[in-house]
């Protein structure tokens, strides 16, 4: 019973992709929401059955046991993310009616049936991606997902958004190849390619090794995680708002999977403690490096682009924190934990801010920071939907973000690690720099009224609202059932210390962003010594900022980020040499 | 012996493949050098093949079931890149990679 749910999961959407291409224009709208609600009950329905089972769900394709056959598992987190991915799709379902609908009597287009399409692909890859228990299956996922989600870049066929899908997809396939040839040299090296198998066999052999490297590697090249992310700011911020919110909410989670699976499930006592602080050193670049070029831009979803930047890098830090130096491996427990929240807090977030942004996009005609005030007089649930998002974010409890930082700072504590106490401590102030300076610029009073370029409809923003709300309350769901995490760890949520410390971090933030933020508010009422005071720290901190931005620029070019990346490779496979 | 030199023609031609990827600027060449990495990468499964046919087989057949899978992923993805590539040229008139007009670094010039 359990398993064939894990089979239907992947096959409805699939089924419903192919009905949807089959039916054709006005039709495909009403298979895809159509089969929304039918996967959002699997998802429950796996969700459940695992916590009454008390273990991972498997189903042997064909009835062929591994190696010779194919596993489907379904364990805590892959019904975690499941679950997640089948929420955010279905609001984003609902937001995207109004974008993509073909109303009665008006021609049948093709960026409709495109996204409609594309949208149940992502879903089903997805799905794959986070059931597939062999590597060979979570490549074919991998480069599903990947075929999906290039061309929602560019349904609006414009040059720039082309070139962008195109950027995307080439640099995308140089990671998969790199994760191909992983797994040519670790069936090569133990004669199978099932997770459960090979986690018994794996041993630190130099191929191995290299093996891991470009796996690693190459699942970081698809994540975007610094200085990997050539491709990231051009396709998130060009792509339709709802197709957006599904590259993300969602689809830079598959890969971030897949390297959570090879790293913890495949080989926890493989990586040893340099690759760990590696991988966390990477995440810790990108808070840093995507907070400051996120602050600098002129326009939102951008910024918001940026912001995802930042954001995959604290999913990151969990690596350097699971890593146990007693048992000389990773540890599934209260870091892993913190990290799959923290994917999972993001994804809701990050939609819901995407949908505010298409939102404010279509009542404006545009979305530049300099041209938001009053929006908040015309959009105002959008508005909210926004600041909640980032409030979520930003890891004010009850957040699932909240919850995170707490089971991170507990495991950095706990492994003696105080850097990234640090990193994780100076996440809260850098992402409520960037939502306050989104808020400053929409909350600066105007006299002449907007007047919307089209209606917005109150559902659009609803479905926004929804999601911030759920990654508002993530905190309260029970994770225990799901995700490797001690009792003690997930203490009472709110606390006033907990309060306070997300007030102060918003303070700093505030700081920040004035610091460092593109400043196009008039101030009126502010006296004329802190202004000029504040300028020169402006001036002083522009310079700096200024490097960064062009820092930006550069490794966004192809040649030095394809350089990077062998860079990458090579650090692995150097720091895993030599904890051998 | 075969296998090795097997082994080392997809090392070479991944090599290639990797060096244009990283040098030429023009997406088609960008596309065709990913296919010789694919290349290299397939003939390395060749050689993981030949290396798992200890058992009398005269080779493994798990790889080679792999490989083609593999090539199909790589053939669609080939497909989906010329696709996305002439809809560019057909656009812009141009199939350039780099965004000279789309500068989305921001403006450096602005001064607080």
């Amino acid at each position: 019973m359990g398993g064939s749910l894990l089979v239907l999961s992947i096959v409805v959407p699939i089924v419903g992709l192919l009905l949807a291409f089959a039916a054709g224009g006005r039709q495909a709208e009403r298979i895809a929401l159509a089969t929304m609600p039918i996967g959002l009950a699997m998802a429950a329905a796996i969700a459940v059955t695992i916590r009454q089972a008390g273990g991972p769900l498997v189903y042997l394709l064909g009835a062929w046991a591994p190696p010779l056959g194919v596993a489907l598992r379904a364990d805590g987190p892959s019904a975690v993310m499941m679950a997640i991915t089948a929420v955010v799709v279905c609001a984003i379902g609902i937001f995207a009616r109004a974008d993509f609908a073909t109303p009665a009597g008006a021609a049948e287009a093709r960026a409709p049936l495109a996204f409609w399409i594309l949208l149940l692909a992502v879903w089903g890859a997805l799905n794959t991606v986070f059931l597939g228990g062999d590597l060979f299956t979570l490549y074919v996922a991998l480069e599903l997902l990947t075929f999906a989600a290039v061309p929602l870049v560019s349904l609006d066929g414009r040059a720039e958004t082309l070139r962008a899908a195109l950027r995307y997809l080439l640099f995308a396939l140089l990671g998969s190849v790199l994760y191909l040839a992983g797994t040519a040299l670790l069936y090569g090296s133990w004669g199978t390619l099932d997770i459960v198998l090979l986690s018994r066999l794996v041993r630190a052999e130099p191929a191995t090794i290299v093996a891991v490297a470009l796996m690693t590697v190459g699942l970081l090249a698809k994540t975007a995680l610094f200085p990997l992310h050539i491709w990231l700011p051009p396709a998130h911020a060009g792509a339709p708002a709802a197709g957006s919110a599904v590259l993300s909410a969602l689809v830079v989670k598959g890969s971030f999977f897949i390297a959570v699976r090879l790293w913890f499930d495949v080989m926890p006592a493989l990586p040893g403690p340099t690759a760990a602080q590696v991988i966390g050193a990477l995440g810790a670049a990108a808070i840093l490096f995507g907070s400051i070029v996120a602050l600098r831009q002129e326009r939102l979803k951008l910024l918001i682009a940026y912001s995802t930047l930042a954001q995959i890098g604290t999913l990151f830090l969990m690596f350097p924190l699971a890593y146990d130096a007693a048992a000389t491996q990773l540890e599934s427990g209260g870091a892993l934990t913190g990290g799959m929240l923290q994917a999972v807090s993001h994804a809701t977030a990050k939609a819901a801010m995407f949908m505010a942004a298409g939102l404010i996009y279509e009542a404006l005609g545009h979305d530049r920071m300099a041209g938001l005030a009053g929006i908040a007089r015309v959009l105002p649930i959008a508005l909210v939907a926004f600041t909640l998002a980032g409030v979520a974010l930003i890891g004010v409890p009850p957040s699932g973000a909240y919850v995170a930082k707490s089971l991170l700072l507990r495991a950095a504590d706990g492994t003696a690690q105080w850097w990234w106490a640090v990193v994780i401590q100076a996440g809260g102030p850098l992402t409520s720099s960037y939502v306050l300076l989104v808020l400053a610029h929409a909350l600066v009073p105007t006299r002449k009224p907007i007047t919307p370029c089209a209606p917005v409809p109150r559902i659009r923003e609803a479905a926004a609202l929804s999601l911030a709300l759920i990654s508002l309350l993530l905190g309260l769901f029970p994770w225990r059932a799901y995700l490797p995490v001690s009792p003690e760890a997930l203490s009472s949520p709110i606390t006033l210390d907990a309060l306070l410390s997300s007030l102060w971090s918003i303070l700093v933030g505030g700081l920040i962003a004035i610091l460092m933020g593109r400043c196009d508010i008039p101030l009126a009422g502010v006296p004329g010594g802190v202004i000029s005071l504040a300028d020169r720290a402006r001036r002083a901190v522009f310079v700096v900022t200024s490097r960064v931005m062009r820092v930006d620029g550069a490794l966004r070019q192809w040649p030095i980020a394809v350089l990077a990346l062998l860079t990458v490779a090579i650090c692995f496979g150097a720091a895993m040499l030599a904890a051998r | 012996m075969s296998a090795t030199v097997f082994g080392l023609c997809g090392a070479v031609v991944a090599g290639f493949g990797l060096y244009g990827l990283i040098t030429e600027p023009h997406p088609l060449r960008k596309i065709l050098s990913f296919n010789l990495l694919g290349a290299g990468v397939f003939l390395f499964f060749g050689v993981v093949a030949r290396r798992g046919a200890a058992a009398g087989f005269g080779g493994d057949p798990v790889p080679q079931a792999l490989v083609i899978t593999g090539m199909v992923v790589a053939f669609a993805a080939t497909a989906l890149a010329a696709a996305l590539l002439l809809r560019l040229f057909s656009v812009a008139g141009t199939a350039t990679l780099s965004d000279a007009n789309t500068n989305s670094t921001g403006d450096d010039s602005t001064d607080p």
